[in-house]
């Protein structure tokens, strides 16, 4: 596997940000009431996470070991900083939907992690890609998580589409199911904990799987114990 | 010689699960009869969609883990489980209501956490907790009694109000709700509260026709209902009398404090004691062996 496959692999399933690491659950718990929200926060985190990688793979050799932490959160709050103004410009109507959680990918660990752990070891493209593709991999599981809450908790999709994508989007909006109630435990965090909780549930299932699918039954010859004393 | 070591418990007593919970079902009969002889049938349907879906979920969930469904159905307690959350519930709770809160109880708040045993909280209380937050307004559709309801209706009425919203004359389950004078009621701890804040004493508000003699039409005589199988339980061995003693006493304890503090914005403590869920609550919520302290320190 070529170094940019293993990336993919690794960011989409394996080490995947949101189901296996568990890192960024605040927003990831917070923002996914609806799938738009979920779409423009991981938007959002991919954009502040290409950035924020390229620049420090660009000035890894400058930064002293000591001081790291504090330099990749200035690079990080410099990118949030500007997405944030651009939601604001160009998506008003999201910028005020997800509200504070978008000045707080500032302390989203998925980010920092990448930069110490990646950026700041590798070169300018893979670190790029490694931002990319980890970023592609938590916005799959904010939309996955998205999805599964806004259908059960008021049988929509795309609702408020508009606040992300301009007017002609607002057609994008499907009424799945008809329902007048709506269903509020899904809507608030403790169903997102929930939900959350059974994707992970499907994840690992899946993983055994694909794993006993791949891996052959390997047969290990069992040494022989030695019995050190009788029981009777 | 070999000696055979075994965690305790040693000495086992005559009960197993199977029986005291059929215990706890069958004491439940004298309230769900007095509930269907105030309310109406409703609580009948609902009662039976719970039960059926709590042991269909419970058996799927075994299946699904492997265990032997029928040996662990035949332990009552999914089905207790069920008749408890469709006893709680509004009795013209729209069908789904039922099937959601069951499927959660049993699904997440029972096996999910490990199944018999092994469940943190009492799973029939979590599905109520979630539909209360999840459907505040079914959830707070209480009938009117009977006798001081404006509509009468038949067997077929209810079954197609809880499957469909309206009975077989058109009318909602809001309009059902109408009392004789043709406003819709409140049960009579949401009539206090409700008169508490515009001012009347709790004197002038328990005069209303919806609060009886006691303590509501109808509640009072299925608290006492509650009460009566509480007490057979008590009797049986099932449940011991610490924790009903524990609740209602401090029910009382704190009603009567506020009564003689204040008796114009306080309910009598025998209106608090034979009111809402208190039987219900005190004998059979309270006392469930999975999540209850079962035995003296």
């Amino acid at each position: 596997m070529n170094k940019y496959a293993e990336l993919t692999w690794q960011g989409l399933w394996k080490n995947n940000p949101g189901l296996v690491q568990l890192l960024g659950l605040c927003p990831l718990l917070a923002v996914t009431s609806t799938l738009t929200n979920a779409l423009g926060m991981g938007v959002a985190t991919i954009a502040v996470m290409v950035g924020s990688n390229a620049t420090v793979s660009l000035v890894r050799h400058w930064i002293p070991r000591e001081i790291r932490i504090p330099i990749f959160v200035m690079i990080i709050a410099g990118f949030v900083t500007c997405v944030q103004l651009l939601f604001n410009a160009y998506a008003y109507g999201l910028y005020q939907s997800l509200g504070i959680f978008l000045p707080l990918i500032v302390t989203n660990c998925i980010i920092i992690g990448r930069a110490e752990a990646y950026a700041s070891k590798n070169q300018l493209l893979p670190s790029i890609y490694d931002g990319f593709i980890m970023g592609v991999g938590f916005t799959l599981v904010l939309v996955v998580l998205g999805a599964i809450r806004e259908i059960l908790g008021q049988g929509t999709l795309f609702d408020g589409a508009d606040l992300l994508l301009g007017p002609w989007a607002s057609s994008l909006r499907i009424e799945l199911i008809a329902i007048d109630q709506s269903f509020l435990f899904i809507m608030l965090p403790p169903g997102a904990f929930v939900a959350m909780g059974f994707i992970i549930a499907l994840k690992n299932s899946l993983n055994t799987k694909v794993e006993a699918m791949i891996e052959k039954p390997v047969e290990v010859q069992k040494p022989q114990r030695v019995r050190v004393s009788k029981v009777s | 010689m070999y000696l055979s070591v075994t965690p305790s418990p040693h000495r086992l007593g005559s009960s197993n699960t199977s029986r005291m919970m059929r215990h706890v079902i069958l004491a439940t009969l004298p309230a769900f009869a007095t509930l269907i002889y105030f309310f109406g049938y409703g609580v009948l349907f609902q009662v039976a969609i719970c039960s059926i879906t709590a042991l269909i979920c419970e058996a799927v969930i075994l299946k699904i883990r492997s265990k032997n469904i029928a040996i662990n159905l035949k332990d009552n307690t999914a089905l207790l489980t069920g008749v408890l959350l469709g006893l709680s519930i509004p009795p013209l709770a729209p069908w789904w209501v039922g099937i959601i809160g069951t499927a959660f109880a049993i699904i997440v708040a029972k096996q999910l956490y490990g199944g018999l045993g092994f469940n943190l909280f009492n799973p029939a209380m979590i599905g109520y907790v979630l539909l209360l937050i999840s459907f505040p307004v079914a959830m707070t559709n209480w009938m009117v009694p009977l006798e001081l309801s404006l509509h009468s209706f038949s067997f077929i009425d209810y079954l197609s109000a809880i499957f469909t919203g309206y009975t077989s004359s058109g009318l909602t389950v809001n309009e059902l709700r109408h009392g004789i004078d043709g406003i819709t009621m409140a049960t009579p701890l949401d009539t206090l509260k409700t008169d508490l804040t515009l001012g009347l004493t709790s004197g002038e508000s328990m005069s209303k026709s919806i609060f009886g003699d006691i303590a509501g039409i109808g509640w009072q005589w299925v608290n006492v209902a509650f009460a009566i199988g509480g007490l057979a339980l008590i009797k049986l061995k099932v449940i011991r009398w610490h924790i009903p003693c524990a609740v209602i006493g401090s029910l009382l304890f704190f009603s009567l404090l506020g009564y003689l503090l204040d008796p114009d914005s306080h309910a009598t403590p025998i209106f608090h004691l034979l009111s809402g869920a208190t039987m219900f609550g005190a004998f059979f919520i309270a006392t469930d062996p999975g999540t209850a302290v079962i035995r003296a320190a």
